[in-house]
């Protein structure tokens, strides 16, 4: 089993059960986390937008060119900025902690 | 008393609905009806990487099924919408059923515009609106197949893209002089085009299809100029239908579209209706329109559901879409109109460009092909109402957001 620890837009921390081999998003979309999500994946949209905890980071890897691209873009962009559907969830992501980026 | 709110469709609008109307702490009852045997799911991936056979159809779903059970949803699948009784505020199923509303939104969505020509009826004729439609198209589409394509929009280009790849033979049979001619400029056709065709699809525009010909299963398509293909499948996508028929039926006003206000809703006060249905008004636009987006069906149904909330939130945003094919991302922002200004901003030899649309001056659309962040910038600059400077903005060098 492995948790991912998360803070909502009203700042209320929970967590939830990951599934392994979906995306972030898809684990957000699917625990009821409001979330746009509009692409559906497709990384054209940028309203998965979340914030990885700095200590997480590394762990999960560099952006894309594609996402980096639409992060770059928005107001509220900041350094542990991802797009949640390029990241898969793994096993070794247990614990992850993330805070979901405001609407844009 | 506990209320209960219908939601009759269960498509990309009806899902987000519901989803809202929970996570905005309505406790009430909820009753979704949809008339495919899914839960609500993206609809987008299935003429792109469910057809292609790279993703799962789960994996489309905007929940997962035991979510509705979770949430006191009650999901009935399979299941149609066949009369609305405003005044005793009841809808009846095509189970006969007769179900009580406090609240009804209409999520009834588009269906596909169906080709009247003989030979229609023939097996292995296909329209693309449901999974159960991608599945079907999939089984038929092996190496060497020869794929007949009836219509070069978004739908027609996208299966194009997928069968190619998959090594069928592709005609694309588009009625009107270009490709995608409804929502592009002639210049980003034109590339459309090129890539379709060095990809190996056979484009042939202004192409009347007549009819279909064949035993039992099509085997030629036959056009106006005496011209016809063999064809082991034929795919068409030819535009959508708005059903509105059970709200005219209702007596709500229908216009190209169930009619509604800014918050969603329609001519009654107990029913909102959201997503491709609607003709709605959009301030940022200045004017009603329908829409056939992914975007407006989300951000309505978000509407509407505040709005049955009692929160009224007034819907006006920039319509936005999207469209891959190949290795191109396509992303538009806005509504071009024949007209407009166009400026080419980048280098479609390069795969990489933009076509910005300005009316009298003003930023009103672009279509942004591998240019994120022209598509980024674009989004907040219409909205704003941007001027721009057409010299400037044709330079790629200088970014859009500086301009």
């Amino acid at each position: 089993m492995a948790k991912i620890l998360i803070t909502n837009r009203d700042g209320e921390q929970s967590e939830i059960e990951g599934e392994i081999g979906i995306s972030v998003m898809e684990n957000l979309r699917d625990n009821d986390y409001e979330l746009e999500a509009i692409c559906g994946g497709q990384c054209s949209c940028a309203t998965c937008h979340i914030y990885i905890d700095d200590a997480w980071l590394s762990k999960v890897g560099a952006r894309n060119d594609e996402e980096n691209e639409l992060l770059e873009e928005l107001d509220c962009v900041q350094p542990g900025s991802r797009l949640s559907c390029q990241i898969e969830f793994s096993e070794d992501l247990d614990g992850l902690t993330l805070t979901i980026a405001p609407d844009e | 008393m506990t209320q209960t709110i219908i939601v009759v469709g269960a498509g990309h609008a009806g899902g987000q609905a519901v989803a809202t109307l929970r996570q905005k702490g309505f406790d009430g009852r909820i009753i979704m009806i949809g008339d495919e045997p899914y839960v609500p799911y993206e609809r987008p991936p299935l003429s792109k990487a469910v057809l292609a056979g790279e993703l799962e159809v789960e994996r489309t779903f905007l929940k997962k099924d035991t979510w509705y059970p979770d949430k006191q949803i009650d999901f009935r699948a399979n299941t149609q919408v066949t009369a609305i009784d405003r005044r005793a505020k009841t809808v009846t199923t095509s189970h006969g059923e007769n179900l009580a509303y406090d609240k009804l939104l209409l999520a009834t969505g588009t269906r596909v515009r169906k080709l009247q020509a003989p030979g229609a009826h023939l097996e292995n004729i296909f329209y693309l609106r449901a999974i159960d439609d991608t599945l079907a198209i999939r089984k038929q589409m092996k190496p060497g197949a020869k794929v007949v394509i009836v219509g070069g929009g978004y739908i027609g280009l996208e299966v194009a893209a997928v069968a190619v790849k998959m090594g069928c033979d592709v005609t694309v049979l588009e009625g009107l002089d270009r490709v995608m001619s409804r929502v592009v400029a002639p210049e980003v056709s034109a590339f459309y085009d090129k890539v379709h065709t060095d990809a190996g699809v056979k484009i042939r525009t202004g192409m009347a299809v007549t009819g279909f010909e064949g035993h039992g299963k099509v085997e030629r398509v036959t056009c106006a100029d005496d011209s016809f293909f063999p064809a082991d499948l034929v795919v068409i996508g030819v535009g959508v239908l708005p059903n509105v028929e059970l709200a005219a039926d209702g007596d709500l006003a229908v216009d190209n579209g169930i009619v509604v206000d800014e918050y969603c809703q329609t001519s009654d006060e107990n029913v909102w209706a959201a997503g491709d249905c609607t003709n709605h008004p959009n301030a940022l636009l200045g004017r009603r329109l329908r829409l056939e987006s992914v975007q407006n069906a989300v951000d309505q149904a978000k509407t509407a559901a505040n709005a049955m909330c009692g929160e009224l939130k007034e819907y006006a945003e920039i319509p936005w879409f999207w469209s891959d094919q190949y290795d191109l991302k396509l992303q538009i922002v806005g509504l071009s109109e024949p007209g407009d200004e166009v400026v080419i901003r980048g280098n479609p030899a390069e795969r990489k460009f933009s076509a910005i649309y300005l009316r009298h001056g003003k930023f009103v659309a672009i279509n942004a092909i591998n240019m994120i962040k022209d598509f980024m910038a674009a989004k907040k600059m219409i909205a704003a109402g941007t001027q721009l400077d057409p010299v400037r903005a044709a330079d790629p060098e200088v970014p859009l957001k500086d301009l």
